[in-house]
């Protein structure tokens, strides 16, 4: 089916999110679409699967103009959209999610229904188990589940948005594999990606977005150097950051064991120096998280000794490591880092070293003007933290941060950002460690580490390695560490009794 | 005591459970399309007082259960317009109207209170009844109590095996994914948060034209009913038999406060009449202890054959609330 998207707009109050959007994707390919945050791909795919209305402008299939009520009617008329955390009901069984929403009469048939969902995955080779509870599958299975569903109620065209965040390098793979297979069935693929290495790798042609318009389109083979400036208007390489002079130890982490109920990491024993930056690698839900916590004093580790600035803080609570000059930034900005309804004025001024009773709206809105100034904040100091996108909600949660701070703890520093505003993040922490604070994060990005990091840690099957000098390591290496191969040989040594139910090589 | 003194007993419990049944099954389907109605205690009392004086002043007990459901199904209505349409805190707007419509009862019940009114029938069914003991629990009843049982199953069935149901559980969990499979999610919370409160709404006549015939305003004795209901709701995980068993498990504890009174002369009665209030929150506990850091770690460190048999019985038990309970959709 050829979709045609005719000079689309759309506003959501002063942001003029779609720009005149022109594009024609005729049937059986797939159609990058690329672009950093906020540059109006989900929008636009919104707008093309029914789920919000443009304010101008025209979509035609096979040449006739259609509209969408809501997203079920753009799928009657052959469009389904898969979304980067997919849309389906977790505690319901996968047969059931297969089931619901389907046409039919009261009782649905469901032998009828497991039949197709066996026979088309089969198709595409994806085992999905009908009786399954969705909540046990992995986002890879679930987004197998989606596009089962959308070609069984005869999706036409399929919108995939970011659909590799989240997933292993195989289901990528079986993903592509599926990809290829439809577009040669004839069906249209449309694929969101801010990764340039996924479009080279996939997509036959690619539309490129800037801040709401269309910049430019091209085919395969790529010049990616011309990619990269349409889509950030100018290049930026990346390369190892230059090292920082160490200073003392800021944290001394001695036979540190965490546990819950199928981890036990033990005996991590490392010193991080001022001015040094260790970085934890792992797959999602290795232990990483869990050691960064018992570090910072969020949660109580099961032994060894933490000490911070030379004082024994072993389960001392995080207030505590918070008052000697340590900060906590998780990954989830919005629940745990930031007060969604607070502004920009608010949170600085709750930041800041209080003085009297009442708040001095003057004196906060020069503050969060200052902040806004240096940290290079898209808002002003009476926005909200909710309406900020996902890189100025860091940067906020970056200029919040004490300036004498002899430590930063950090889960995923840039995840869901774009380049530049990874670089910018970065650039600010790395002025800091010049300064002499040490920073100790976790991060499911193999470049990330490796360029800013000192040491690396790898987690992996309920086990931790010795620290590694990053210069030592390569993307290559780092992933196969993850992925457990040649692990053995890096383990922590003082682990005695690998008793997890191991999936260790 | 005999064995028939024990079976009487426990039919009188089946019947005692009726209306807590009913309130049940009610908010169980007004909480799994996703809005949590709190005025379930004050619309027992209005809906009690009200369908008892409907059924007075006419005669007709079937006026006097429509009165009720209508009275249910009214403030239902107002929850779901201010939340869903107003985009008001539910749990503000529920609570304020369980307090207003109990102390509305009162007011205008008052008149009322020690009437003696018409009471629905026993109607026991032929044949069924005189089967040995099931007859006696079961089959001996007022029809009510029979729909009550009719309707465990019917909800049970909606709920787990239509294609409507599959969409209600989604309207609970993930509204937005429900709106991506075609539901009208907003008219489909209505209609569910209504019905829902016409089943509460027949909980209120079930006691004052039943259960408890009657209407005595302060002293009826139904006052806390309601929040039973709402915490039985959450120990059945939202699903309709489970619920039910609760209810029954209720009425169960508050029968056996009576009959163990006699045998335990030095505890106030008070303190018996209560005993099955604080046992449901005790049951709450329990049903979640499974979700508790420390029992993870506990179980850790137990013998792996130990360890699966607890973790079996504390993952039946445990519960997990629609994940979309209580929150807004917007369709944009």
């Amino acid at each position: 089916m050829q979709v045609e998207l005719r000079d689309i707009h759309k506003f959501f109050g002063p942001v003029h999110a779609n720009r005149g959007i022109t594009l024609t994707i005729p049937a059986g390919t797939i159609q990058g679409l690329l672009g950093e945050n906020g540059a109006g791909k989900s929008t636009l795919m919104k707008i093309l699967s029914g789920f919000i209305r443009p304010d101008r402008g025209e979509i035609r299939l096979d040449g006739r103009p259609v509209s969408f009520r809501s997203p079920a009617d753009a799928l009657r008329q052959g469009i389904g959209m898969l979304h980067q955390d997919p849309l389906d009901f977790p505690p319901m069984r996968v047969l059931d999610n297969f089931v619901a929403g389907s046409p039919g009469g009261l009782l649905p048939d469901k032998e009828d229904a497991r039949q197709a969902l066996l026979s088309i995955s089969q198709q595409f080779g994806f085992s999905l188990d009908p009786d399954a509870y969705v909540d046990t599958l992995t986002v890879g299975e679930r987004q197998q589940l989606e596009i089962v569903r959308l070609l069984w109620l005869g999706a036409r065209v399929l919108i995939f948005d970011e659909p590799t965040t989240g997933i292993s390098a195989q289901q990528r793979e079986k993903l592509f594999a599926a990809l290829r297979r439809l577009a040669d069935e004839g069906r249209t693929i449309i694929f969101v990606t801010h990764k340039l290495e996924e479009v080279q790798a996939l997509c036959h042609r690619v539309a490129v977005l800037r801040s709401g318009e269309l910049v430019g389109e091209a085919q395969a083979p790529y010049d990616l150097d011309r990619l990269v400036e349409m889509m950030f208007g100018k290049v930026i390489t990346v390369g190892r950051a230059e090292p920082v002079p160490l200073g003392e130890p800021v944290l001394e982490l001695r036979d540190l064991a965490v546990e819950d109920h199928r981890l036990h990491i033990r005996g991590v024993t490392l010193d991080i120096r001022a001015g040094e930056v260790i970085g934890l690698a792992g797959m999602e839900g290795s232990g990483q998280r869990r050691l960064l916590r018992a570090a910072a004093g969020l949660i109580r580790p099961t032994g060894g000794t933490v000490r911070f600035l030379g004082q024994d803080m072993t389960g001392r609570p995080y207030l505590d490591f918070h008052k000697a000059g340590a900060t906590y930034i998780p990954a989830d900005r919005m629940t745990e880092g930031l007060f969604p309804d607070l502004t920009i004025a608010e949170h600085v001024a709750l930041a800041r070293e209080q003085t009297g009773f009442l708040l001095n709206a003057e004196q906060m809105r020069a503050w969060a003007q200052e902040a806004i100034e240096n940290f290079s904040i898209r808002g002003r100091p009476e926005t909200p933290a909710r309406a900020l996108s996902g890189g100025n909600q860091q940067r906020l949660l970056l200029a919040l941060m004490r300036p004498d701070l002899r430590l930063i703890f950090m889960e995923h520093p840039t995840r869901g950002l774009d380049l530049e505003s990874a670089l910018w993040i970065w650039r600010k922490l790395k002025d800091r460690c010049r300064k002499g604070t040490a920073i100790f994060f976790m991060s499911s990005d193999l470049e990330e580490l490796l360029n800013y990091s000192d040491r690396v840690l790898v987690f992996f099957g309920g086990r931790v390695s010795r620290p590694l000098p990053a210069e030592e390591l390569d993307v290559e290496r780092l992933g196969q560490l993850i992925g457990g191969y040649g692990f053995d040989r890096v383990a922590n040594d003082a682990i005695t009794e690998p008793q997890t139910e191991g999936k260790a090589a | 005591m005999s064995w028939d003194l024990i079976l009487t007993g426990l039919a009188g419990v089946v019947a005692m459970a009726t209306p807590v049944v009913f309130a049940t099954l009610g908010e169980t389907l007004t909480e799994r399309a996703g809005v949590i109605n709190l005025s379930v205690n004050g619309t027992i009392l209005l809906s009690a007082m009200g369908g008892f004086v409907a059924a007075l002043t006419t005669g007709s007990l079937w006026l006097g259960f429509l009165v009720g459901m209508l009275i249910g199904g009214a403030v239902a209505f107002l929850v779901a317009f201010t939340s869903l349409t107003l985009k008001q805190s539910q749990v503000a707007v529920g609570f304020v109207l369980a307090l207003f419509t109990r102390d509305l009862s009162y007011y205008l019940g008052n008149p009322f209170v020690g009437k003696q009114g018409p009471r629905v029938p026993v109607m026991p069914i032929p044949g069924l009844s005189k089967i040995p003991v099931l007859g006696e629990l079961l089959f001996d009843h007022d029809p009510l109590t029979y729909l009550s049982i009719v309707l465990i199953f019917v909800t049970w069935f909606w709920v787990y095996k239509t294609r409507p149901g599959l969409i209600l559980q989604g309207l609970g969990e993930r509204p937005a994914a429900a709106y991506a499979r075609g539901a009208n999610v907003r008219l489909q919370r209505f209609i569910y948060t209504v019905l829902g409160g016409m089943l509460v709404g027949l909980a209120g006549p079930t006691y004052s034209l039943s259960v408890k015939a009657g209407w005595k305003g302060t002293i009826s004795g139904l006052d806390g009913i309601g929040w039973i209901a709402l915490a039985l709701t959450i120990f059945g995980a939202w699903n309709p038999l489970r619920g039910a068993a609760g209810a029954y498990m209720f009425a169960l504890l508050q029968w056996l406060s009576l009959v163990v009174q006699p045998y335990l002369p030095g505890v106030p009665t008070q303190v018996l009449q209560v005993a099955p209030f604080p046992l449901m929150i005790l049951t709450l506990l329990l049903v979640n202890i499974g979700n508790t850091e420390w029992m993870k770690r506990t179980l850790a460190g137990l013998p792996p054959d130990a360890r699966h048999f607890i973790s079996r019985i504390l993952r039946a038990l445990q519960v997990t609330p629609p994940a979309g309970l209580g929150r807004a959709f917007e369709e944009e």
